[in-house]
């Protein structure tokens, strides 16, 4: 199966802090790192090449420095990287970068071959906006499913199971297809002594609007409807407090002593 | 001579990172719980195994991934994991030396076969298995001592005796074992043999239950008649006690990356410690007796570090320098590590004193260093020796 994983470089939020002035992200000094949904994704395809055999590459679209989160896919057992990268791709909202990936998934399928299944993370946890994957799908016209945690390779199609609201849903989708990851019982596997070394050196072509041909109206800030009006920080939530008592009975009376003693009721 | 490996690479710089981030997100989690069982945590062993650390400096031509570039980053993560691969290392590491090719080949294919289920003892491993097997119940730094003997009979030697403290002997695929072939020679007399601890006559003694290093399994052999083809000695007859003495060197260098590895992980601990625990209204870090023992831990590391790096360097480059000063890395690291350890357990107080918190294990990891691999002791011997050789007078 020719898998082709979607994948973007975040600030690793955990080192994340806020402008206490401005109210935005503080991104001097933060490592980069593979988004956790892409890494997922990434999984995914290995595990789906791992079984049926294929191949798996792996598309980002960022600047030059992306090549080191790229590098790391590519340790882990990606067969191949690009990067999209042009100045006139800069400051791209979803809808003009998922036009843009989509364009750079038709122009690769040129150079390596139709992909059965494009794999994307459901979002990333930088911008949060979960729109990208889905959006690719549209310009593609392929069929999309959201939110899973397992994909199985059929004859052309997967099964795909869903996280859903009340539960999972097992979905059966021709190829090609995309898919967006969410979080799986796995994570992404350790790279190789080998993989790391032959990253190092692997050669990551870069995919620009030369390539592409794109009308600029429709990619970087021009082609880009959405207006930042403002960002701030939300109010910390209280943390709540989690009742589990032996019985749903005994839950409930707890319940109502805590609420009455709190003269809420 | 060019020693380019003691500045580490950018290469190397990305191994070490790839290597602290699986310890620290693999193994150390889970490092306490295995520790307490006296188990090996094979699951994390096998994903090291995975990821090609396992002895990966078995030449490429053998199909290994030749270099070694993580031993500090994978003990950090367990020390007694660490061993447990790098006795595999030292277990093949004579036949590296001064085996043939049929003999190297043989090994790798071993060690790096990757099959479950492959040993019925131990339903777990994947990877094979190797140990060095050179000590005795009364033969440990003293090598000449060895009883084992080995008795030549036609196209084969036929191997009688006891090993003790053997690392990784219960998991063993093959030994290298030390035999005699005539007690009346002495070190003259002793000779390396492959042996396939799958063989008739070879049995394993009960577990150790060590202090330290929990993870790492340590038996005796016991070989009763057990046949080896004579293609199976590694050199010559009586080459025995040079080869060992010239793999021990070789891993005496890897030992102060080692110690250098517990000490981290000391460190790290203590240093977060200092600055989250507050008394009279201050972290602890704050008052000076605190702040000056996390000052001469770091020179610890970082002189260990440095001088582990240059050992190493000789090592590759061939110098004979590095015989002379492995034994002093060996010694400064293990004894430099005994500190750095105690003043982690000293800065966390009482909760360092306590399973909860990871300082008392690697205090208790920590010890082994100044014993194996020929005890401190017998370093300073060597040490000493060899600075009355280079500096002796006329009489």
């Amino acid at each position: 199966m020719n898998i082709l994983v979607c994948a973007k470089q975040v600030p690793d939020t955990t080192e994340i802090r806020i402008d206490p002035v401005k109210h935005t992200l503080i991104r001097d000094g933060v490592p980069s790192i593979l988004n956790p949904f892409d890494s997922y994704a990434l999984e995914m395809a290995l595990r789906i090449r791992d079984s049926v055999g294929g191949r798996v590459t792996v598309l980002s679209m960022g600047p030059a420095q992306a090549k080191n989160m790229l590098r790391e896919c590519l340790s882990v057992g990606a067969d191949k990287a690009w990067l999209c990268t042009d100045r006139v791709f800069g400051g791209s909202d979803t809808l003009a970068t998922s036009f843009i990936l989509s364009s750079a998934v038709k122009a690769l399928e040129e150079r390596e071959g139709k992909f059965d299944l494009i794999l994307c993370g459901k979002q990333a946890i930088d911008g949060d906006t979960a729109q990208v994957g889905p959006e690719i799908a549209e310009h593609l016209g392929y069929p999309q499913v959201t939110y899973a945690v397992e994909i199985a390779a059929g004859d052309g199609s997967v099964t795909v199971k869903r996280e859903a609201e009340n539960g999972w849903e097992q979905i059966l989708v021709k190829t090609p297809c995309l898919i967006t990851a969410t979080k799986p019982a796995f994570d992404l596997r350790f790279p190789t002594l080998k993989g790391k070394m032959n990253a190092r050196k692997a050669e990551i072509p870069h995919l620009t609007n030369e390539e592409l041909h794109l009308d600029v109206s429709r990619t970087g800030l021009k082609g880009s409807p959405t207006k930042v009006k403002s960002t701030f920080t939300p109010p910390v939530k209280e943390g709540g407090v989690i009742i589990q008592e032996d019985s749903d009975e005994q839950s409930a009376r707890r319940a109502v002593a805590q609420l009455s003693t709190a003269h809420i009721i | 001579m060019d020693y380019t490996g003691y500045i580490i690479t950018e290469e190397q710089k990305d191994i070490r990172d790839m290597v602290n981030e699986f310890a620290t997100r693999q193994i150390m989690p889970r490092a306490a719980e295995f520790d307490v069982k006296g188990e090996l945590d094979w699951e994390s062993y096998n994903k090291a195994c995975e990821m090609g650390l396992l002895c990966p400096d078995i030449p490429e031509q053998y199909g290994g991934s030749g270099m070694d570039a993580m031993t500090s980053s994978i003990i950090r993560g367990d020390a007694g994991l660490g061993l447990t691969l790098s006795g595999n290392g030292l277990g093949i590491k004579p036949i590296m030396l001064a085996g043939n090719e049929q003999q190297k080949q043989r090994v790798a294919d071993i060690i790096l076969s990757d099959k479950p289920g492959r040993d019925p003892r131990w339903p777990q491993k994947r990877f094979g298995f190797a140990a060095f097997a050179l000590t005795e119940p009364d033969a440990g730094s003293d090598a000449g001592a060895c009883r084992t003997t080995a008795e030549k009979a036609g196209d084969e030697y036929i191997l009688n005796g006891r090993k003790c403290f053997i690392t990784n002997a219960p998991y063993a695929d093959i030994f290298t074992v030390i035999a005699t072939i005539d007690r009346s020679l002495g070190y003259k007399g002793l000779t390396m043999f492959l042996v396939d601890a799958h063989a008739e006559g070879v049995s394993i003694g009960k577990h150790e239950d060590k202090m330290g290093i929990r993870q790492s399994a340590t038996s005796d052999i016991i070989l009763e008649n057990v046949h080896v083809p004579a293609g199976n000695r590694i050199g010559a007859e009586g080459q025995g006690f040079p080869m060992a003495m010239k793999t021990l060197e070789q891993g005496r260098a890897a030992i102060g990356s080692a110690c250098c590895g517990v000490m981290r992980a000391a460190y790290e601990t203590a240093i977060k410690y200092a600055q989250e625990r507050t008394t009279m209204g201050k972290p602890i870090y704050k008052n000076q007796g605190i702040l000056f023992k996390l000052a001469d831990m770091q020179i610890a590391i970082e002189t260990t570090r440095q001088f582990g790096l240059y050992v190493a360097a000789l090592v590759d480059a061939k110098d004979p320098q590095a015989s002379v000063l492995g034994p002093i890395a060996k010694t400064y690291a293990s004894d430099a590590l005994q500190k750095v350890v105690t003043e982690a357990v000293q800065i966390l107080g009482g909760y360092g004193y306590m399973r909860d918190y990871p300082v008392e294990k690697l205090m208790r990891d920590a010890k082994i260093f100044q014993i194996f691999e020929g005890t401190n002791e017998i370093q300073r011997m060597i040490i000493g020796n060899n600075g009355i050789k280079a500096n002796r007078i006329k009489n």
